[in-house]
């Protein structure tokens, strides 16, 4: 469609035209100039890479260089109509914190993120024995930036204990489609998207 | 300007300051006093188009002036942005009409101590009002204005510029596009006014200022201005890039003398700072400036709320700042993007890794060059 990565184009879908949107950790800048070109958006970033920072600001967007862990803390409530995490929260060194800060400052937070529990990743810990790697987090143990992998069961448990709801799902294949989903049906651990899906999407928004 | 021979010249006194435009009306300052008539030096590189949209204004720090992009007629030397001011550089002088000024109070050719008050007809000395960053900003608006250019496509400045780029953005928001604040802060912070105030009292201790009327007496405070620029050149470079260029290196000799003469390098080196400094600056200007700097607290008129100076502004910040600055570092600099952010303004903000210090934004910085490029190219993607 517009060359955007699948999972950023179900992410892009759940934002409404005309809204202020924050994207946190929005690397180069492709999702944020799509809501920007496509959707009207008042769109802001947050980057943590100088280059990515510098692609985004010769784009024409407003991204500060930072982090979600220490800077988000800065932004006050309600200012935002959407907030977005892409493929960021395993990355954080507080993710409760993390995800508590994208509720306070979005009225809609959008989350997507990589399933631990998805069943290439348990066949190959029983199998091979070693931490797991699969296309989607190919990292060795020791490099890996993805600090706090969780499965989507987890994620929901945390969304619940930070006193959010699920208002929309979508489940992230190996090949980069995407499938709306019950959200209902992420809590069962051992079966469903916990264990078929690769990623998934979160819309949340706070109770 | 035909000047009194009783006087001594002031050390700028001969030199080529460009262009100048003076103002009969009155420019008001902060102090409560207002200066006229007064003269804004400043130069000028590349075409104004016909919609006069292409306009950049640079800003310059503390010690600088007008001479941005070309040699400086006292020291000879190349412009001191010449790295991001020029046809083909970030800031395009192929594409866009550079304007930069000599501030209010300064010495190379716009109205500052040294110069004639015609009240007296006699130097100002420290009869010259107090100027703060915004009586600059003000006289750089008449010049603006003179020009024929209602809005700026930017300002952009480091340091003390910085400063002057951010009140350019709070007193005349409707009159520019976008804004690029370098290696500053929105207020000048308790060290760096004990900094300014150990160089202001090292010029007021040499008996060669004589009260401030040093022309008067045809001397010059060379030793107190000196030791003023010493002390602030530390501030401008980090610890570690004097670690890695001097360290505790020798000057010209194979141990140590016993004595109190420049053994090591970095003494040699912060000699020369201050001894080239005093044949290109005046000392009143110097206290003048640094003042103005320590008067900087741009949130004050908005009960110490920054993000109430940027309430209503339409333009596009771009503020750059450096990891290793510790005279405006990184998170004061980002103090502002986070104002901005609060009241909605297009805000990004970059902190170049750098062991460069302050002057880093004065250097071969390519991180600081792409940035500073993709934004005012973006910026300038809708000029028509």
């Amino acid at each position: 469609m517009n060359g955007l990565r699948p999972d950023l184009a179900a992410i892009a879908d759940m934002i409404r035209p005309g809204s202020r949107v924050l994207d946190v950790g929005c690397g180069d800048g492709a999702l944020l100039e799509h809501l920007v070109r496509t959707k009207n958006v008042d769109g802001r970033g947050i980057e943590i890479s100088q280059a990515n920072v510098n692609a985004c600001v010769a784009r024409g967007l407003a991204v500060v260089q930072g982090d979600a862990d220490s800077d988000l803390v800065d932004y006050p409530a309600q200012v935002f109509d959407a907030v977005i995490l892409s493929q960021t929260i395993q990355a954080t060194e507080k993710p409760r914190a993390v995800l508590n800060h994208l509720l306070r400052i979005g009225r809609r937070t959008a989350v997507s993120l990589p399933n631990f529990g998805y069943w290439k990743v348990r066949l190959s810990l029983l199998t091979g024995g070693r931490m797991p790697r699969t296309p989607a987090l190919d990292y060795s143990w020791s490099e890996t930036p993805n600090i706090h992998l969780c499965t989507l069961a987890d994620f929901v448990d945390l969304t619940r204990e930070c006193g959010a709801t699920t208002v929309e799902a979508h489940a992230l294949s190996d090949k980069g489609t995407t499938t709306r989903i019950n959200p209902a049906r992420l809590t069962d651990s051992y079966m469903g998207p916990n264990l078929f899906a690769q990623g998934a999407i979160f819309l949340l928004k706070k109770n | 300007m035909t000047e009194a021979p009783r006087f001594l010249r002031p050390v700028t006194g001969t030199a080529n300051v460009g262009m100048a435009v003076t103002f009969d009306t009155p420019l008001p300052l902060d102090c409560g006093r207002s200066l006229a008539p007064f003269t804004v030096a400043y130069m000028t590189y590349g075409a104004l188009n016909a919609a006069k949209s292409n306009a950049i204004l640079i800003c310059h720090a503390l010690t600088g002036d007008q001479f941005v992009a070309s040699e400086h007629p006292l020291t000879g030397k190349p412009g001191w942005w010449t790295t991001m001011v020029g046809p083909g550089k970030p800031i395009d002088t192929d594409r866009f009409f550079v304007v930069c000024a000599n501030v209010i109070g300064g010495c190379m050719g716009s109205t500052g101590p040294a110069e004639i008050d015609p009240a007296t007809g006699q130097p100002y000395g420290l009869n010259f009002p107090l100027v703060t960053i915004r009586d600059m900003v003000r006289a750089q608006k008449r010049l603006v204005e003179h020009l024929g250019i209602e809005k700026l496509l930017a300002v952009v400045g480091g340091s003390m510029g910085g400063m002057q780029a951010l009140q350019w953005a709070a007193s005349y928001p409707d009159c520019l596009r976008a804004v690029v604040p370098i290696a500053c802060a929105a207020r000048h912070s308790a060290q760096n006014i004990a900094f300014h105030e150990v160089g202001r009292q090292a010029i007021m201790a040499d008996p060669d200022w004589k009260g401030g009327e040093y022309q008067l007496h045809g001397t010059r405070p060379s030793k107190g201005l000196a030791v003023a620029r010493m002390a602030a050149h530390i501030t401008y470079v980090s610890e570690m890039a004097l670690q890695n260029k001097f360290g505790r290196a020798l000057q010209n000799r194979e141990a140590l003398s016993f004595q109190f003469t420049p053994d090591f390098q970095i003494e040699s080196y912060l000699h020369h700072q201050g001894a080239s400094f005093v044949d290109r600056f005046d000392a009143n200007s110097y206290l003048y400036i640094t003042r103005a700097m320590d008067y900087f607290d741009l949130a004050e008129e908005h009960g110490g709320l920054l993000s109430e100076v940027f309430r209503v502004n339409a333009a596009r910040f771009c503020i750059v700042s450096f990891s290793s600055d510790w005279l405006f570092p990184p998170v004061e600099n980002k103090r502002i993007a986070h104002a901005l952010n609060a009241v909605a303004a297009q805000v990004s903000f970059v902190e170049i890794r750098s062991d460069k210090g302050h002057d880093a934004f004065l250097l071969d910085e390519p991180e600081m060059f792409a940035t500073v490029r993709g934004f005012i190219n973006h910026a300038a993607s809708d000029l028509t």
